[in-house]
């Protein structure tokens, strides 16, 4: 077991038929970084994303995911990452607090547990007033900083974060991303997709994938010196152009 | 005339006896082929205020006019003359690409041939597949088919709600090179849109946040509104820097701009010096520190804080 990562992953392949979706990756993630997911449309991120989370079985390939084997642990990798995405998040008609508690539950965590780490997000976020509000009464970038709070309850070492920023007014964005990067202080790992591109620069590592695979990895700073960019931007649109994958 | 014109709408929603306020207030105009941006994020009021104007809701107050037609009283005659695309995919699923296209041009009363001028360069790029059912598109093609639909019957003006959300960097750019051909025939085109960086590419927006409008103008103006100096700052340390900048009694506001900080204080009158010694104190390093140009976002920053 090698520590200084978290994930490994080596020639992960996944073929649709004769599509191959993800053509052989290999790429390494640190413990605690912010690693940023990059990919147009259709370039094969969410079928990547839904190998390393166990939800998707490879073609040919293999992947280290915290300690275990893609292909032979896939519930223990559900059991320890955590999770959040722009559609699933929280139930709407439970409570603020009755979501922490089912997701709680659903982690195994103890009740004293519980309810230290919901007393710890209610006073993070500032939520008192709100705690015994539906969830679907919140504002929407509310229920995303409380997403991702709830995502990292049971103290994952590492959380998948599909597009959680979609949509969310630019004020409470930034606010998302304090969060994002405090918890990258406290040790946890996140693996970010976004389509914000200055979202990227926050990363310390970014990957771009065009057409399955992954054409340009390293910090940000790397990437537009060994591309002479100016930004990650003009990087992004420069390789997803090079695109000649034609839309199925 | 104006092709859009509404004044004083307001919408409220009621769910559960607690009623919700969407739409205070609105007032705008929208001249003859213009590119129009109503320019917020999700649960502002875009959808709303495009459902009102294309006559699929009602307003509580307030009136408006689309193409001289009340969006009331003459609803059906203005639905003839609008093109709508909505912010869900609306489109028959089990009808193949052609279908669909042939289905929305004789509902309208024309043909596919007839003003296939209009939506050649954007239809040329899904024909190779106009056997295929539109539920089994792709994301993109989905989109181009939708505009192709929404143009079919040559309309004056097009409602586009959120047409680029979820969309990646590079179709982006490509749906907006689309909209700025069809504002060339002539069409007028009132687009939504939660991308601030958009903004660049409306002749003129209107910037909303909770239901109510925070500026109305061309988006150089709107820049040129932005109320005092703004300073993008960068140092080794991003993370220390943020916290020493928002621990600082003189800074009014600090943001994360891609590696850049950008920062306004509460007095105007502060020198790249007196920001330098500051955050020397603070032992910071490689600091730069440079006046900016606000972008659009600044600006909605900024609004955002002042209401």
């Amino acid at each position: 077991m090698n520590n200084e990562y978290i994930i490994e992953v080596d020639s992960l392949t996944k073929k649709f038929g004769s599509f191959t979706a993800v053509d052989k990756i290999s790429f390494t993630v640190k413990r605690g970084e912010i690693f940023g997911f990059l990919g147009a449309n259709g370039a094969g991120k969410t079928t990547a994303i839904k190998m390393l989370s166990g939800l998707l079985q490879a073609s040919s390939g293999s992947a280290r995911v915290i300690d275990f084997n893609i292909n032979k642990e896939s519930e223990k990798i559900k059991a320890n990452i955590g999770y959040m995405s722009q559609r699933f998040s929280l139930y709407d008609d439970l409570t603020v607090l009755e979501n922490m508690k089912f997701y709680g539950g659903i982690y195994g965590l103890s009740n004293s547990k519980i309810q230290m780490k919901t007393d710890e997000i209610v006073k993070v976020l500032h939520i008192q007033d709100y705690k015994d509000k539906l969830v679907k009464s919140l504002p929407l970038g509310w229920k995303q900083k409380l997403a991702f709070s709830i995502s990292i309850l049971h103290e994952p070492p590492l959380v998948f974060l599909d597009e959680p920023t979609g949509g969310v007014d630019p004020v409470t964005r930034r606010e998302f991303w304090e969060l994002i990067v405090a918890a990258a202080h406290q040790g946890t790992t996140l693996f970010v997709t976004t389509h914000y591109m200055d979202e990227a620069e926050y990363c310390d590592t970014v990957s771009i994938m065009v057409d399955g695979r992954i054409e340009a990895m390293g910090s940000p700073k790397y990437l537009k010196e060994q591309f002479n960019s100016p930004d990650i931007h003009t990087l992004f649109v420069s390789l997803a152009r090079q695109s000649k994958r034609t839309e199925i | 005339m104006f092709s859009i014109e509404c004044n004083g709408i307001t919408k409220s929603y009621t769910a559960k006896k607690q009623s919700v306020l969407a739409l205070n207030d609105i007032s705008l105009q929208v001249h003859q082929s213009e590119i129009f941006g109503l320019i917020g994020p999700d649960g502002s009021g875009k959808t709303s205020i495009i459902r009102i104007l294309t006559s699929l809701i009602l307003p509580d107050a307030g009136n408006a006019k689309v193409v001289n037609c009340d969006v009331v009283k003459d609803y059906e005659k203005l639905r003839t003359l609008i093109g709508y695309m909505p912010g869900r995919f609306s489109l028959y699923q089990d009808l193949t690409v052609e279908e669909n296209l042939q289905f929305f041009a004789s509902i309208f009363n024309t043909s596919i041939k007839e003003n296939y001028y209009l939506i050649k360069n954007i239809y040329q790029q899904i024909e190779p597949f106009k056997k295929r059912k539109a539920g089994e598109l792709s994301g993109g093609m989905k989109q181009k088919l939708a505009l192709s639909c929404a143009l079919i019957h040559n309309p004056v003006v097009l409602f586009l709600d959120e047409p680029t959300t979820g969309v990646d960097a590079v179709s982006r750019i490509e749906f907006w090179e689309m909209l700025k051909e069809l504002k060339g025939k002539g069409i007028t085109i009132f687009v939504s849109t939660p991308y601030m960086d958009e903004a660049s590419l409306c002749d003129r927006i209107a910037l909303i946040q909770s239901g109510s409008i925070m500026s109305i103008d061309e988006p150089q103006n709107v820049i040129q509104q932005y109320k005092g100096e703004l300073w993008s700052i960068i140092a080794q340390n991003r993370y220390q820097l943020m916290m020493d900048l928002k621990s600082w009694e003189r800074v009014h506001s600090a943001f994360s701009f891609g590696e850049n900080i950008h920062v306004s204080f509460k007095l105007s009158e502060i020198s790249t010096d007196q920001i330098q010694q500051y955050l020397t104190e603070k032992g910071h390093d490689r600091i730069q520190i440079v006046k900016i140009i606000p972008s659009i976002e600044d600006c909605f920053m900024q609004l955002m804080i002042r209401k």
